[in-house]
């Protein structure tokens, strides 16, 4: 169900825990098994749930409880901006907009190309280099003006 | 040259790039380990110096690091944990991911000196969801202490063992309270655990385990190699060492700067280069959005340390320094961090999972012209009856702002419910309705 290469970062992490506390890893593991597949759909979780030994209903749990999860297919891009109060202050709920309006759709929407899909973040612990956004869960963007999100946006095919 | 300011000892000498084990060498790093472990230095010997240096946790709660580091039993046959929290949630706060990614080492040997200390085995580093790079980043320092034998089995020669992991949040606040982080460490939802028992006595895996904030695991190679006395002695009595404060908002430089404990306000903000546009100071949440709000002029007469900032009516927190300026609506800031708390309320309390919401609609309603005369007595009463009522301090932490905003700035508030507009009016002033005429009242 998922690649060697994503069963291997998931033994790695398994290796992290006690014998017996496999569980540890199923944050880790969702998290590599969206990387593959984009999305967690249930037999992807099913799949989780039985490589580490748990029960399914254990795993959805975990998927639901999880804002960087995504239970629904999203675009080939994800962009998560913050528009915290720290954020807000300098420019997160602007950058917000703009992208908005660049992209036509609002938060949790995709663009009909099913290029971008854009949602609404909380903070991520850079509020310092305000405007922040995250594109899909892994690369961080700071001092997001305009000019560099539309930079960001006509390099994200 | 990355520039905490002139106090700074945690953070000195760094340049974005020189994190790798040997530049940390060349800082004298590792040396605190090696003193310990060179002159066989006793776990208790250990504790009581923590505890001479007055280092309180660096997380939110201000509680003494020495002291909880002697609550982990001494005599117990299994295993024991120790766990550094690095999930950094707090709005305002940015300070834990500069240690990881400009001075990982810093914190691998604390927790190395911790866990000698607390007689833990095993630890693990919970990094914020958000921050993959640092992640990466801090797993490839592990990686280098491993290596050259600070990590793993008899270190440096020694019997002294322990093994060090990260482990990768994916997204949720509560994650940072910290059984709540223990619970997610379990592979579970991260809802916190009732206290008591508290983590040294059932911890992670129901083992006795010590958790702190990244920050505080970092301050301790300094008070091992300069002496409790010294560390004390930087800050004020009950108050020791420096401590890094994230200022963030209308300021000009917004940044990381570490700053002695006991240090003016005033002192910080003309570090963070002002106020922006030379605007006046309307507002401070000085330790992270979960702590109340305080008037400009108030601030303005505080010294950051917890003791004099909670003298003010807030807390010191996690050091983080929200900045707002008189452009700010009040009523719309409010808003936004009770739609946070909301958000992240784990919902296995009810008062939390009920009353967030409700608050946020409630301030939702009032920002958007739509408030009613008695709002504002309902929000004391709902805020009332979250906090001191819930299995975690979220609760207290979603009640807080809503109190201290209605609490100083009742009339902006009482303003938005008879005019149904906003009363800041500062043209091209964020956070304000521009164009009162086409305000954002309904
Ligand atoms: C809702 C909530 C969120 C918290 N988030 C964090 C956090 O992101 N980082 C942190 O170190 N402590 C956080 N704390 C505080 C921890 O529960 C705990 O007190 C702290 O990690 C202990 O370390 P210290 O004593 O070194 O400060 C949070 C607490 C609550 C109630
Ligand atoms: S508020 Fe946006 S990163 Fe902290």
């Amino acid at each position: 169900m998922l690649s060697a290469e994503s069963l291997k970062r998931i033994d790695r992490e398994i290796a992290k825990f006690p014998a017996e506390q496999k569980q540890s890893a199923v944050i880790a593991a969702l998290a590599i098994a969206q990387d593959e597949k984009g999305w967690l759909a249930t037999e992807t979780m099913d799949f989780v749930a039985q490589y580490l030994g748990m029960a399914p209903i254990a795993v959805y749990e975990v998927a639901s409880f999880y804002n960087m999860y995504d239970l629904a297919p999203v675009g080939r891009h994800k962009l998560t901006v913050c528009t915290n109060l720290p954020c807000a202050l300098s420019g997160g709920v602007d950058a917000a907009e703009h992208l908005k309006q660049c992209l036509g759709v609002g938060f949790n929407e995709t663009t009909a190309d099913g290029r971008v899909t854009l949602k609404q973040g909380e903070c991520m612990g850079a509020c310092g280099d305000a405007p922040v956004l995250l594109v899909n869960n892994k690369r961080m963007c700071g001092s997001m003006s305009n000019d560099k999100l539309d930079k960001l946006l006509a390099e994200l095919k | 040259m990355l520039d905490y300011g002139p106090d700074a000892i945690l953070m000195k000498g760094l340049d974005g790039s020189n994190w790798r084990l040997k530049d940390y060498e060349a800082r004298g790093g590792y040396d605190a380990l090696k003193k310990i472990l060179r002159e066989n230095i006793a776990p208790e010997a250990v504790i009581a110096e923590v505890k001479k240096s007055g280092l309180r946790g660096r997380g939110g709660a201000g509680f003494p690091a020495g002291l909880k580091w002697s609550f982990m039993p001494k005599q117990y046959a299994g295993a024991k944990y120790l766990v550094c929290n690095t999930d950094e949630g707090e709005p305002g706060t940015f300070k834990d991911r500069d240690i990881i990614r400009y001075n990982p080492h810093m914190l691998i040997e604390g927790m190395l000196i911790g866990a000698y200390a607390t007689g833990a085995g095993v630890g693990y580093n919970y990094i914020h969801g958000e921050i993959w790079a640092e992640y990466e980043l801090f797993e490839r320092a592990l990686d280098e202490a491993h290596a050259a034998g600070y990590l793993g089995k008899n270190i440096l020669g020694t019997d002294f063992s322990f093994e060090l992991h990260a482990f990768h949040g994916y997204g949720a606040y509560v994650c940072g309270e910290e059984t709540g982080l223990l619970e997610s460490v379990e592979g579970k939802k991260g809802q916190p655990r009732f206290k008591p028992p508290f983590p040294a006595s059932y911890g992670l895996y129901g083992k006795p385990t010590t958790i702190n904030n990244t920050e505080t695991f970092a301050a301790v190679p300094w008070i091992i190699n300069h002496g409790g006395d010294a560390f004390l002695a930087l800050g004020r009595p009950n108050n020791g060492g420096t401590k890094i404060f994230s200022v963030s908002g209308h300021v000009n430089r917004p940044g990381n700067y570490e700053v002695r404990l006991g240090t003016p306000f005033a002192k910080l903000l003309e570090m963070a280069g002002g106020m922006r546009g030379g605007k006046r100071i309307k507002a401070v949440i000085p330790g992270g959005s979960s702590a109340p709000v305080i008037p400009g002029e108030i601030m303005m007469q505080t010294d950051l340390d917890f003791d004099c900032v909670a003298k003010a009516g807030s807390m010191l927190g996690s050091g983080a320094v929200i900045v707002m300026d008189e452009t700010t609506c009040m009523v719309r800031a409010l808003e936004r961090l009770s739609y946070f708390y909301f958000e992240e309320s784990c919902g296995q309390c009810t008062p939390c999972r009920e009353g967030t919401g409700w608050m946020y609609r409630v301030v939702h309603r009032i920002e958007h012209g739509k408030g009613r005369q008695e709002d504002l007595d309902l929000l004391s009463n709902v805020a009332d009856n979250i906090a001191g009522r819930t299995i975690c301090a979220l609760g207290d932490a979603a009640a807080g702002p809503v109190k201290s905003f209605v609490k100083h700035f009742r009339e902006e508030f009482q303003y938005h419910i008879d005019h149904k507009r906003c009363m800041v009016n500062v043209p091209g002033g964020y956070f304000t309705v521009s164009n009162p005429s086409a305000g954002r009242a309904a």
